[in-house]
């Protein structure tokens, strides 16, 4: 084993994009994957907090309807 | 045969995540509902299949997914037919996008290749762990991780970094548009 890597180093193939201020990886990469991490769960949750619409109340009302009587349907409403 | 009261509860309580996911994966809440209404009709249909004391909320994720990747296929194929461009059809429909927070988010997502798209979410904003979502997508724990780095790459790449603080509710781009158009 090997302490590093003999292969080229390919922040030294891109030296001018790293003096570009714009690094591809370390602690600016991690900080934008943590951000957009919290981005989707927000955005996902978002959805999750607006419950569920009525239309869908209903239809398992009506699913559930469907499979019994049809007298317990017409007491569901 | 009924279904038993606990269990159609247990549906019900499922149903805001299913809608969550299902508006992840297609980027449209009129499709994501009618996607969440054949997923519910399907399991309360199936309901003799799901075994009790497994993951219900892994079950309906895998209904729900199965369904969109068959929709998905069928309709890229028609849409395809007609521009050649699925994509792009998603993304200017802004009528029906325009209820959706988070656009720049959800437009890099529907840039991801469909399988990436929704091991991202499964992982990231649904909380499964890479082994449900495994078992959701019908593939091994080894591909659902490298479809999680991979769509993370791809996204940092999308959102611009040096916008990382913009992007996000719709009111902050609202606002910095709104400021950029008075300089």
């Amino acid at each position: 084993m090997t302490e590093k890597p003999k292969g080229p180093d390919p922040t030294m193939n891109n030296n001018e994009a790293v003096a570009g201020a714009k690094p591809r990886s370390g602690g600016l990469d991690r900080q934008v994957q943590a951000k957009i991490g919290q981005q989707l769960r927000a955005m996902y949750d978002e959805v999750v907090d607006q419950g569920v619409p009525d239309r869908f109340v209903d239809l398992l009302k009506k699913l559930d309807g469907a499979q019994s009587t049809p007298k317990s349907e017409e007491e569901s409403r | 045969m009924t279904t038993d009261p606990a269990t159609l509860q247990t549906i019900m309580s499922i149903v805001p995540k299913l809608r969550a996911f299902a508006i992840s994966l297609s980027g449209n809440v009129d499709r994501a509902d009618d996607l969440v209404q054949e997923t519910l009709m399907r399991a309360i249909a199936n309901i003799d299949s799901f075994e009790p004391g497994t993951n219900m909320q892994a079950w309906l994720f895998t209904i729900l997914r199965n369904r969109f990747r068959s929709e998905y296929r069928k309709r890229r194929r028609e849409v395809e037919d007609a521009d050649g461009h699925y994509t792009d059809s998603l993304v200017s429909q802004p009528e029906q996008t325009a209820k959706l927070e988070y656009k720049e988010l959800r437009a890099a997502l529907e840039k991801l290749p469909s399988d990436q798209r929704e091991a991202l979410i499964l992982v990231g904003a649904s909380g499964f762990s890479y082994e449900e979502a495994a078992a959701i997508c019908g593939c091994a724990v080894g591909t659902i991780k490298s479809r999680v780095n991979r769509a993370r790459n791809r996204l940092a790449t999308e959102l611009d970094v040096k916008s990382i603080e913009d992007f996000g509710p719709d009111r902050n781009t609202r606002a910095a548009l709104a400021a950029s158009d008075r300089r």
